[in-house]
Parts: C-alpha cells; structure tokens; sequence
C-alpha cells in the first residue's frame, strides 16, 4: 500500500528526514502559543507557499486534508455559537498551520527514511528487547494485512448485502475478527516454521552455499 | 495470560490487531440517524477489542504499533488520514488516550474474570474505550482549540451514542470470538 508519500526531487525532498522533524517540532513549539491573527495569518501563507513550491501535486495533495478542515469548520462554528469568534479564528488559523506543516514531512519523506530517523526515539524499546528486526516485522505486516482485511470486510458487507438486502454494520466485526486470528495463527505458523523471527545464530557455512 | 504464547506469536498477534484497526477504519463509516447522520467509524471499536482480547500490554502495543505505523505515513486512520498532521489536529487528546484506553480494557477484563464474558467486556469496554479515552480527548479538545473544558466536553458529547454502541458492540464481538475460538481471548485464560 502506498502512503501520503509525494514522489519528487524538490529541495524538500532531499533535506533529511531528521532536520525535517526537528524544524516542525521547532516550528510546532513556535506557533503553539502564538494568539496574533496577522502573524498566524502570515505563517499560514508561509506554509502554503512551501506547498507551492513543491508544484501542482503537493496542492492536489491538500484535499487529503478534508476531513481534519471539516472538523476545524465544525469547531469554528461551535467557537461562533459561544459568541469567541476572535478565539476560534486563531484556533482554526494555528490547527491547519500545524497540520499543514507537519503534513509536509509526510509528503516529502520515504517511509524508510522515516523509520532511520525515528530509530533514536525507538532506543529505549530495544533496551526492552525489541529489536529492529522485530519491529520491521511488525509493521511489515501491518501494512501487509491492513488492506487484506478491509477487503475481507468489504466481501463479507457485499455478502451480507447480497443475502439481506442491508448494510452489515457492526455485524460485520465478529466474522472479521474471527477472520483476523486465523490470518494470525497461519502467519505466526510459518514465522516458526522458518526459524522464528530472531533466528538463532547458525555455523556460517551452510548458509552461504545455499542462501536464503 | 497464555503460557502457551510465544514472542514470536505474540508478536503477530500484536501486528494483526494493529492491522484490524486499520481495516476498521478503512471500512466505509456507518452514521447512527438518531444523530442526523453524523457518521462513525469502527476503528475504536478496534481500539476496545485489542484491549478486551489481546490483555493490557499487547492491546496497549498493538494501539501504539497503528499509531507509529500512521504516523509514519500510512492512511489508515477514518477517513483515509495518515502522517504526522494527525498528531497536530484537534483530535490529538483521543490519539494518545487510544492506548492508555486499551491498556485500561485489558486490565479491567482480567479483573473481571468472575464475570460474565459479556459484562465484563462491555464494563471493560466503556471504562477504557469510553471514560478513559475521553478523558484524554476532552482536555486534549479544549487545549488545541481554546474552548474550555465544559465546552469541549459539550461538543464531543455527540460522539456518545455512537461510542455506547461500539461498547455493546464489543461485548457482543469477543463473546462471539470467545465461542469460535476460545483460545483467543487471551483475557480469559
């Protein structure tokens, strides 16, 4: 599956993951407490200028975003109804500033490149015994098996459908669920079959005449 | 919890359920009418049943695994959303309540055992899936959008019916799973 990843060669894209990170933690930490409407204003034609210059796809990239301004709409017109419309215009202006903004890590930055960077954070869990190879597995499988069983779903909805004429809903979940360990079982059966995860350090030798 | 499971199988155990919170939410939202259409997704019921099944500490990775993998930039949060701008909007309080709840689930459930299957997921589910995860969403809410507490807990007031049901939901879900595959439930071994 792919992610909100942008394939391109803008100057964002070739900056580091981990410079990227620390200028929107920077930038987050920055803006939070920022209550100025013209100077939010101002970071936001900032931010969106940086879309900008990535080109037409990091703009098209923006309707992804519909949902979280829908919701920032939705608290606007609460924040209205309170009679702060001051207040909620400084709030919607910061939210989609710092979505925005973080956002465009995502869009410019390889998944791969994201796990090297975050690897510093992911220390303190290796101390614990998760090792990197046990968390690629992990996510690996996430991402392997997260749209297998929103199809499988998918299948048992248009099933359902095809026998009662209606929307299965929550009736869905159950058979999902039971779906889901079998899918577990079967793969964590041929992780054991194949030496486990952390395969244990075996003589060399037969290795490299027949590799893997 | 089951001696019988190895790291290796609790491992994928962990990486299934991380993946069945993002199918959940992949699946196209249902809206309850009651609520004028407002609509919901399934993927806290997700969060509820990595609690209840999988116990306090696997439930708990298994949230913070789908959430790492989101934002490393996967869409699988409702609504196709991915990235690290989902940790800047204003439903961050709800992302970081998500595996605490899950936690509170887990150890809930154990707590329960003499218990009913069905009582003890659903109290397991509306303590950490409802109260816990609100009470990191709520303050969460009036921080990113300077309303105040009361306030916010108004606004996601109309998230409540919908959250009710995917707790019954949850307790009619692992007894299901509990009578196709009693070993699953690893909250009741």
């Amino acid at each position: 599956m792919t992610g909100v990843y942008l394939e391109g060669r803008s100057w964002l894209h070739r900056l580091p993951a981990w410079v990227k990170l620390v200028c929107l933690a920077v930038m987050s930490m920055l803006l939070f407490p920022v209550t100025d409407l013209t100077l939010l204003a101002g970071a936001l034609a900032g931010t969106l200028s940086i879309y900008a210059s990535l080109g037409r796809s990091a703009l098209a990239a923006l309707t992804a975003l519909r949902p979280v301004f829908f919701l920032l709409v939705c608290l606007l017109l609460f924040h209205l109804v309170l009679g702060s419309l001051a207040t909620g215009l400084v709030m919607l202006l910061r939210l989609v500033c710092l979505v925005l903004l973080a956002s465009i890590v995502s869009l410019t930055t390889r998944l791969d490149d994201m796990i090297d960077a975050l690897a510093p954070v992911l220390r303190p869990a290796e101390l614990v015994g998760l090792s990197r190879r046990r968390l690629a597995l992990a996510i690996a499988l996430v991402l392997r098996f997260a749209p297998q069983l929103a199809a499988a779903g998918g299948q048992l909805g248009a099933a359902y459908r095809a026998r009662t004429g209606r929307r299965g809903g929550l009736r869905l979940v159950a058979p999902l669920a039971l779906q889901a360990l079998n899918t577990a079982d079967h793969v964590a059966e041929a992780i054991a079959a194949r030496g486990g995860v952390d395969p244990r350090p075996v003589d060399p030798a037969p290795l490299t005449r027949r590799p893997m | 919890m089951s001696k019988t499971m190895t790291a290796d199988r609790s491992l994928v155990h962990i990486a299934i359920y991380a993946a069945m919170i993002g199918a959940l939410g992949l699946l196209p939202p249902f809206s309850l009418p009651m609520l004028g259409g407002v609509p919901i997704t399934a993927q806290t019921l997700g969060v509820m049943l990595a609690g209840t099944m999988l116990g306090p500490v696997r439930g708990a990775l298994a949230v913070l695994l789908f959430l790492f993998v989101v934002a490393l930039g996967m869409p699988l949060l409702a609504g196709g959303r991915g990235g690290l701008g989902v940790f800047a909007g204003p439903s961050v309080g709800f992302l970081i309540g998500w595996p605490i709840g899950a936690f509170v689930c887990g150890l809930m459930m154990q707590a329960m055992r003499a218990a009913s299957t069905f009582t003890a997921a659903l109290v397991s589910a509306f303590v950490g899936g409802i109260l816990v995860m609100y009470a990191f969403g709520i303050p969460g809410l009036s921080l990113m959008t300077d309303l105040t507490l009361g306030q916010a807990a108004l606004g996601v007031l109309i998230y409540l019916p919908g959250d009710t049901l995917k707790a019954f939901a949850t307790a009619v879900i692992v007894r299901a799973v509990e009578r196709g595959r009693p070993d699953a439930v690893l909250t009741r071994q």
